[in-house]
C-alpha cells in the first residue's frame, strides 16, 4: 500500500485566503494512489467475511470431538484437538469408505471433466475456425443447451439409462458429464479470439496437416482457455451431486457429495449412529482438493480472462 | 407421480423386456440371480436394500453358514429417500432389490401398488405369536402378510431425571401431569422444555394411537378417514395447551440442535419408540448416566395403553427372482440367530422370545445408570393398543403433515384446524388415486 495524504478533506472547505481562484485542482488519485472509500472498505469487509465464516467454521470445527461439537462455541476451539483423531475415523470409518468414495469422485472427475474439456476444445476450435453448413444451427443449440441445467435433465436420463442398464454403474454419472454446453461456448468464443485465421493459413501453406496444426499450432494458444474449462467442469463435476444421487444406489459407486450426505442422514433414523464429527471433516477434506487445485491452475487461469483485453 | 396406468405399465414391459435381454450384466443389478433359476434356499444371490446398520452383519453371518449364497446389502438412502429410489425402480422395471426394508407406516402403501411379495405362502402364515402384537399386525394386509418385522417401537418416556430432579420435578404418570411439568420445567428455567416438537406426522399418529383413535380405516381400497374422533381430539386438545403455552422446544427432531438439546438438558424428556437407547448411546454421549425410562403417560390414571412408534419390516419384493431364498434369510434375520446380532448392537426385538427372554430383561443399561430399561420397555410392546391401520397412502400422507397440521406450529391455526386440513387434502389425494375415500 502507498502512502497516500490524510483523511480526505470536507467537500465544502473555502479556498484559502491570499490566492486568486483555482482554475484547476491538482489531481489527488492516480492509478497508483486509488480513491479510497470507507463505505466500500467496510462493503467488502462484510462480503468477505460472509464468504469466509462458514469456511472457517468447517475448519474450527473438524477439530471437535462429537461430544464437543454440541458443548462448545461454533466459532472457537474447544480446547481438547481432535482433528488427528477425526481424520482417522473420517477415513477407516465402514472400512474405509471414504477413501472409496474418494476415489470414485477423482474416477468422475478424471473422465468426466477431462472428458468434458476435450470434447469442448475440438468442438469449439472446429466451430470457431471452420465454416460449414449447418453452424448457425449448431450455435443456436448450443446456446440453447446452456439454459438448460443439468438437474432438469437428471430424471429423463435416469429413465433413459435405466432401459439401457446402465444406471447403478460408474458410466451412469461420466456420460453425462462428458457434454459440458457451457464449456464448447466458451471455447468456441476464446478460440474464435485466441487463434488469428492468418496463422492457420500460414501453416497451410507451409504444407502443415490439420491434426499437426491443431496440436503443434492452436493448443499452446488455446492452453488458457482450455485450463478455464477444465476448472469449471472439474468443479461442476467434483460438486455433482442430483445425478449421482438417482443414478447410483450401490455405496461403492458414490461420490464424496452424496456419501457424506449418507453419512449425514445417519443422524435421522432410528438404529442409524450419528456421526457429526466425520460428516465435518469429510467435508474438509472433500474440499481440500479443489482448493489445491484452484491455487495451481490460478495463473493460467488469470492469464486466461485478461487476454485480448491489451493489444500488445 | 400421476403417470397414467396404461405408461406405468408400459414402461413396466419395456423394463422387463430390457431387463430380459441385458439378463443382469452386472452382478449388482437386481432381479436376483439368473445363474439359479431353481431359487433354492441354498445357493444364488441376493440384493437387500437397507439403511439399518445391523442388515450388514447378519448378512455375512448368513454367508458363513451358507456359503454357496452372496448377498449384497446396499444403504439406498434412508426412509423417503430409499422409497423413492425403490418407486422409481418398480416403475422402470430394473434394479429392484430382493429385499427391502420398510417402515411399517409404509407397508401398505408398497403392498397395495403390487410392489411386495405376499409371503404368507412361503411360511410367514405359521409365525402367529412369534412376534409383539403391534409389529405382527403391522406387516398385514388382511390374511396376506408384506414382509417380517425387523425391530418395534413401542413408546415410553424417556427422561433426562437429572434435569427433573434439579426443580423438583415428578416424572408423569399421567398426561394431565405430564401438562402440569412441563409448565414447572419451563418455570423453573425457561431454557428447559419439557419436550420438543415442530409437527412430526408419526409421533402425531402415534399418540393418537395410544389415545385409542382410529382415524384410518382400511378396507381393500375403502378408506375412512376421521381425524377428529375422540382419540385425535383427546390429543389436540393437550398439546394445544402446550403449543399455546410455548412449552415445547421450537427444535425438529433428528436435528443437531435436538441432539445438542437432548445433551445439555434443554429438552428433558422423549415421548417415542423403544429404538431411542441406541440413538442416544451413538449422538448424545455427553447425556451418559442421565437419562431414564418409564412408561408412557396415561390418558386414565392407573391404565396401561401404549403404542408403536416407528419400527421396520424387511419386505420381499414382488419382482424378485429368488422369493425362496429371499425368504430364507429374511427368517433368519427376522426370528433366527440374526435377532441376537440385532439385540446386541442395541436394537430393540419384535419377537416375543426376545422380549420374554430373562437375559434381555435383566440387562442393566449402563449409559441408564444402570436401569433395567428392557422391562419398561417390554412392557409397552405387550401394551400396545391394537387395531390401528395406517393409509395406503401414509408416505405421502406423511410428507404433507408439516404443511398442514404444522402450521398449527408457527401460526395461529389450532391443531384442530391443522388435522382437519391434512384430512382434507389426503382425503382428495386418495380419490384421485384411486381409492374410496370418506
Amino acid at each position: 500500500m502507498t502512502t497516500t495524504a490524510p483523511a480526505t478533506t470536507p467537500a465544502a472547505r473555502p479556498a484559502r485566503p491570499g490566492r486568486g481562484p483555482r482554475l484547476r485542482t491538482p489531481r489527488r488519485h492516480s492509478v497508483d494512489r486509488p480513491r479510497r472509500s470507507g463505505l466500500l472498505t467496510v462493503l467488502t469487509a462484510l462480503v468477505c467475511l460472509y464468504s469466509l465464516v462458514p469456511l472457517a467454521w468447517l475448519l474450527i470445527n473438524a477439530t471437535k470431538s462429537q461430544g464437543d461439537l454440541f458443548t462448545s462455541f461454533g466459532l472457537w476451539f474447544s480446547g481438547n484437538f481432535h482433528l488427528v483423531q477425526n481424520v482417522t475415523d473420517t477415513l477407516t470409518y465402514d472400512d474405509g469408505i471414504f477413501v472409496r468414495w474418494l476415489g470414485n469422485t477423482l474416477l468422475y472427475v478424471v473422465a468426466g471433466a477431462g472428458g468434458a474439456t476435450l470434447l469442448a476444445v475440438l468442438g469449439g476450435y472446429g466451430l470457431a475456425k471452420f465454416t460449414f453448413p449447418g453452424k448457425r444451427a449448431v450455435f443456436a443449440v448450443v446456446i440453447g443447451a446452456v439454459a438448460v441445467p443439468g438437474t432438469a435433465l437428471a430424471v429423463p436420463t435416469f429413465l433413459m439409462f435405466s432401459r439401457m442398464g446402465l444406471t447403478n454403474t460408474p458410466w451412469a454419472v461420466i456420460i453425462p458429464s462428458l457434454i459440458s454446453p457451457f464449456g464448447l461456448y466458451l471455447m468456441w468464443t476464446f478460440a474464435a479470439e485466441a487463434i488469428p485465421t492468418e496463422l492457420l493459413e500460414a501453416a497451410r501453406v507451409d504444407g502443415a496437416g490439420e491434426a499437426r496444426t491443431f496440436a503443434q499450432i492452436c493448443l499452446p494458444l488455446l492452453a488458457p482457455g482450455i485450463v478455464t474449462v477444465l476448472l469449471f467442469t472439474m468443479v461442476a463435476t467434483w460438486n455433482n451431486y442430483f445425478l449421482p444421487l438417482i443414478m447410483l444406489k450401490d455405496p461403492d459407486w458414490y461420490p464424496l457429495t452424496v456419501g457424506l450426505n449418507a453419512w449425514n442422514a445417519q443422524a435421522a433414523t432410528a438404529g442409524g449412529e450419528a456421526i457429526f464429527n466425520l460428516v465435518i471433516t469429510g467435508s474438509v477434506l472433500t474440499i481440500l482438493p479443489l482448493v489445491v487445485a484452484f491455487l495451481l491452475l490460478q495463473r493460467y487461469w488469470q492469464s486466461g480472462l485478461a487476454s485480448g483485453s491489451v493489444k500488445e | 407421480m400421476s403417470t397414467p396406468r396404461t405408461l406405468w405399465r408400459g414402461a413396466a414391459v419395456v423394463g422387463a423386456l430390457t431387463l430380459a435381454l441385458t439378463a443382469c450384466s452386472s452382478g449388482g443389478s437386481g432381479g436376483g440371480s439368473s445363474d439359479d433359476s431353481s431359487g433354492s434356499a441354498e445357493s444364488g444371490s441376493l440384493l437387500v436394500w437397507a439403511w439399518d446398520n445391523t442388515v450388514e452383519p447378519i448378512a455375512e453371518s448368513y454367508m458363513d453358514e451358507h456359503p454357496d449364497v452372496t448377498i449384497d446389502v446396499v444403504n439406498a438412502g434412508t426412509g423417503n429417500d430409499q422409497y423413492t429410489a425403490l418407486q422409481n425402480a418398480v416403475a422402470a422395471g430394473s434394479g429392484i432389490p430382493d429385499l427391502a426394508q420398510v417402515e411399517y407406516y409404509a407397508v401398505p402403501q408398497f403392498a397395495i401398488g403390487g410392489a411386495l411379495a405376499d409371503i404368507s405362502g412361503l411360511g410367514a402364515s405359521d409365525l402367529e405369536g412369534t412376534y409383539s402384537p403391534g409389529p405382527w399386525s403391522a406387516v398385514h394386509q388382511g390374511d396376506a402378510i408384506y414382509g417380517l418385522p425387523m425391530d418395534s417401537g413401542p413408546m415410553a418416556l424417556f427422561y433426562n431425571t437429572t434435569v427433573f430432579e434439579k426443580y423438583g420435578v415428578d416424572v408423569p404418570t399421567t398426561w394431565d401431569e405430564y401438562l402440569d411439568a412441563a409448565r414447572a420445567l419451563h418455570a423453573a428455567d425457561p431454557s428447559v422444555y419439557i419436550a420438543n416438537d415442530t409437527g412430526d406426522a408419526g409421533f402425531t399418529t402415534s399418540m393418537i394411537w395410544q389415545a385409542g383413535g382410529h382415524p384410518f380405516q382400511v378396507d381393500g381400497t375403502d378408506v375412512t378417514i376421521d381425524l377428529a374422533d375422540a382419540g385425535s381430539q383427546k390429543f389436540a386438545d393437550l398439546w394445544q395447551q402446550l403449543i399455546d403455552e410455548d412449552l415445547l422446544a421450537p427444535i425438529s427432531s433428528w436435528s443437531d440442535e435436538w441432539y445438542q438439546g437432548l445433551g445439555n438438558g434443554t429438552i428433558a424428556s422423549l415421548t417415542i419408540g423403544a429404538w431411542m437407547p441406541g440413538n442416544l448411546e451413538a449422538g448424545v454421549e455427553q447425556a451418559s448416566g442421565q437419562w431414564r425410562v418409564a412408561p408412557m403417560p396415561q390418558w386414565e390414571a392407573g391404565a396401561s395403553a401404549s403404542a408403536e412408534n416407528g419400527g421396520s419390516a424387511l419386505s420381499v419384493m414382488e419382482a424378485s427372482q429368488n422369493k425362496d431364498l429371499a425368504y430364507d434369510f429374511l427368517t433368519y434375520l427376522s426370528n433366527g440367530p440374526g435377532t441376537r446380532i440385532r439385540i446386541d448392537a442395541g436394537g430393540f426385538p419384535a419377537t416375543t422370545a426376545d422380549l420374554e427372554s430373562d437375559a434381555f430383561l435383566g440387562k442393566e443399561s449402563e449409559y441408564f445408570g444402570g436401569q433395567k430399561i428392557n422391562e419398561v420397555l417390554s412392557q409397552s410392546a405387550a401394551d400396545v393398543v391394537e387395531g390401528w391401520q395406517y393409509l395406503p397412502f401414509q408416505v405421502y400422507a406423511n410428507s404433507i403433515f408439516n404443511d398442514t397440521v404444522g402450521q398449527a406450529y408457527v401460526s395461529d391455526t389450532s391443531l384442530a384446524d391443522g388435522l382437519a386440513a391434512w384430512q382434507e387434502q389426503v382425503t382428495t389425494y386418495g380419490n384421485d388415486q384411486g381409492f374410496t375415500v370418506q
